[in-house]
């Protein structure tokens, strides 16, 4: 009989709960409805970065190619005598550079009438380029050369779409009908996309040779300063932020350090460059443009960003640790170097190297010092000229082509925000990878 | 006329290992200690009681003086570990925590391996000259600590693994590695289980050989368990302080029976 009413009891009770009553029904609204929100939120995130990194790529990309052109042409011993004893001896390399072009196109069977000019305004003036590779080496007369030409800007900007034939109508560089001979070659194979090489190795062109530009030289100026920024901030900050989280009394003048050092987190990057004017290059003389100069901005700039990570972390690791450590014996300081800094290491590599990565981005203070401007043509020769010769940073360079007229630089600036993203990319995996090899060894 | 006897030998058998005289303890402006004067016995289990906030914690960290980490903590008088002022200006508080060993409330290994939580304490003191030896101390501390057999098989797995009373166990055989003369407890049972605290409890007994055991408790039922002495705490000041029956059959001042009777909680 106790069972029974048991049974009955249980019954109703769940009848009870299988129908909602107004309120129920009203809370699980209100969760559904928030999960969509939320969702709707994700989804327009994702959307804008697919679209980023959509239209980054797309005008971006065409950087890392170029038109080249293709000739094979053999120069005889009689022709080289014959070119070096005259008195425009370009001139005459040039003409032998057509008629083997000429020649290829004929064996190719391919009849389109062009005059010499037109093949200068698609290739430009290779002569010097063509005699230049005899003399070095004059064994080289008489046997098979193959030459790969960079093909003007607009021949470049023609394949990539930038440049129509109603964009040419009045242009002197490149004139519409000129395209026809560039599409017969592209038939025939003799002009060509390439991987441009020079983009990722090479140096800074000047303002009307958007085709020879590349990012080689500040990617050596960024890391320059990177290695400034890394060994200054690094030691400087983990060592602040362990006299003030371990050992500082806390008093008013801590209270007032630490309040302060989060103020300079949030004061405008282009402050820390007028700062640098006037300290480093104004009062102490370094050199203007310089990586040097760079980094120890952009050390100012990324100091209270690792501190104020590293302090996080070091007050992260729980206090019984500490006590653990005091409690066997342990010095305050061997507490802290043996047990708090390696539990709080992987926080502060996070922290540095996000610091890093905001630093290689920024412009700003950069723009103050003359690295943005300065047309970063060279190579440093050696290491330590590395930090003090003049040079460009990534972000300096990317600036300097968006602000070039040449249309060619707008695809420049946009492949080098792929490089530069490339590289935050990488040390963004880094820093997870650090994390992850510290953590595993707990 | 023969009890006065018995305690006279009592005395002689058990000579005092920490006296304190006075002592004052600050937080900043709240008097958290007042006037605690008492001797400690060696080979002892001596239990502090007492209600929660009437400073057992705060008089327990004076004797290895980890009030020292605190900012505001301020500490008056006078405290002796066999004859010597432990607040003495030539006394080395880093050299002292190594002689009188702290076990904490909740068990904190180091996030290392059973191993090497163990041996820390002797490596910064350079107790062993070799591996050999620091392997030694490592079992001898081990086995003191009860859990030799538990973990002999995976010394170098970490001590973050074992279970609540097994921490607890390797925090003790830690703070015995250094070779103290004291061990003090902060109601090490206190996150631990019954059969747990049971395993604890049978340990501390077994100290008790070796050291001056002082272990602070909420539990009365523990203090009546391990302790020989107790001392009742209320309100910052020692109230009472003697043998453990008889604090706890016979007390003397009405705050303590009070306390005991669980009239003040
Ligand atoms: N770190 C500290 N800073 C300031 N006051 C403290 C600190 N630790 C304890 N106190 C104060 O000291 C008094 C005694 O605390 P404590 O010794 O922890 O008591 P118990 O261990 O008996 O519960 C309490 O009033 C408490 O607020
Ligand atoms: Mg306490």
């Amino acid at each position: 009989m106790p069972n029974d009413t048991k049974i009955l009891n249980g019954a109703s009770h769940r009848s009870l709960l299988s129908k909602q009553d107004a309120h129920t029904q009203k809370r699980n609204s209100a969760e559904k409805r928030f999960r969509i929100y939320g969702m709707v939120a994700l989804s327009i995130g994702v959307l804008f970065l697919i679209f980023l990194f959509a239209s980054i790529l797309r005008s971006g990309l065409p950087a890392f190619t170029q038109t080249v052109v293709n000739v094979e042409f053999v120069v005889s011993q009689e022709e080289f005598n014959k070119a070096e004893s005259k008195m425009l001896k370009t001139k005459a390399y040039q003409d032998i550079f057509v008629a083997a072009l000429n020649a290829e196109l004929e064996k190719r069977n391919v009849e389109i009438a062009y005059d010499k000019k037109t093949i200068e305004r698609i290739v430009g003036k290779p002569g010097g380029t063509i005699r230049s590779y005899f003399t070095e080496d004059p064994s080289r007369v008489g046997r098979l050369a193959a030459f790969e030409l960079t093909a003007s800007s607009r021949v470049d900007g023609y394949f990539n779409g930038r440049v129509t034939r109603e964009s040419l109508v009045d242009s002197r560089f490149l004139k519409a009908v000129d395209l026809d001979l560039v599409d017969a070659l592209h038939a025939s194979g003799i002009i060509r996309q390439a991987f441009n090489w020079n983009f990722i190795t090479g140096t800074d062109s000047g303002v009307d040779n958007p085709g020879g530009a590349g990012l080689g030289a500040s990617v050596i100026g960024s890391f320059f300063m990177m290695l400034v920024v890394l060994f200054l901030s690094l030691p400087i900050g983990v060592a602040a932020s362990i006299y003030l989280e371990e050992f500082a009394p806390k008093n008013r003048w801590t209270d007032f350090i630490e309040v302060n050092i989060s103020n300079l987190a949030a004061v405008p990057s282009i402050v820390f460059g007028i700062l640098g004017l006037a300290v480093f290059i104004q009062f102490a003389g370094l050199p203007q443009s310089a990586p040097l100069v760079g980094g120890l901005v952009l050390t100012l700039m990324t100091l209270p960003t690792i501190i104020i990570s590293t302090r996080a972390s070091l007050a992260a690791v729980p206090p019984s640790i500490r006590d653990a450590a005091l409690g066997v014996g342990a010095s305050k300081m061997q507490s802290v170097f043996h047990h708090v800094l390696p539990l709080a290491m992987p926080g502060i590599l996070t922290g540095t190297i996000i610091g890093l990565a905001q630093a290689l981005g920024e412009t700003a203070p950069l723009l103050l010092i003359g690295m943005v401007g300065f047309v970063a043509r060279e190579y440093p020769d050696g290491f330590m000229s590395g930090f003090t010769d003049a040079n460009s940073a990534m972000p300096a360079q990317i600036y300097t082509w968006a602000s070039r007229a040449d249309p060619g630089f707008y695809e420049k600036a946009w492949g080098g925000i792929i490089i530069l993203l490339l590289f935050l990319i990488t040390m963004n995996a880094i820093a997870i990878i650090l994390r992850r090899r510290f953590e595993r060894r707990w | 006329m023969r009890e006065e006897i018995n305690v006279e030998t009592d005395v002689a058998v058990n000579n005092v290992k920490i006296s304190a005289k006075d002592v004052q303890v600050f937080y900043g402006d709240n008097h958290a200690i007042k006037d605690v004067t008492v001797e400690i016995e060696d080979k002892t289990v001596t239990a502090f009681i007492g209600p929660s906030g009437c400073g057992k914690s705060t008089f327990l960290r004076c004797i290895n003086r980890m009030n020292d980490t605190i900012d505001v903590c301020r500490v008056v008088g006078d405290i002796r570990i066999d004859g010597e002022n432990i607040y003495d200006p030539k006394i080395d508080p880093v050299q002292l925590r190594a002689k009188v060993g702290m076990v904490f409330q909740k068990p904190n290994p180091f996030p290392k391996s059973i191993y090497d939580n163990v041996a820390y304490g002797p490596r910064i003191h350079g107790l062993a000259r070799n591996k050999a030896e620091l392997d030694e101390i490592v079992e001898r501390s081990l086995r003191s600590g009860a859990i030799w057999d538990e973990v002999k098989d995976r010394l170098h797995a970490p001590g973050t693994g074992l279970s609540g009373g097994q921490q607890q166990r390797l925090c003790i055989a830690r703070a015995i590695a250094t070779e103290p003369n004291v061990l003090l407890m902060d109601e090490p049972c206190s996150a631990l289980d019954p059969i747990a605290t049971a395993q604890v409890e049978e340990l501390i007994d077994e100290l008790r050989r070796s050291y001056s055991v002082v272990i602070v408790t909420h539990s009365m039922q523990q203090a009546a368990r391990v302790s020989q002495k107790t001392a009742f705490f209320h309100l910052g000041s020692l109230v009472e302080y003697g043998e453990t029956s008889a604090i706890f059959t016979n007390p003397i001042d009405p705050r303590t029976e009070s306390y005991i009777t669980g009239r003040i909680g």
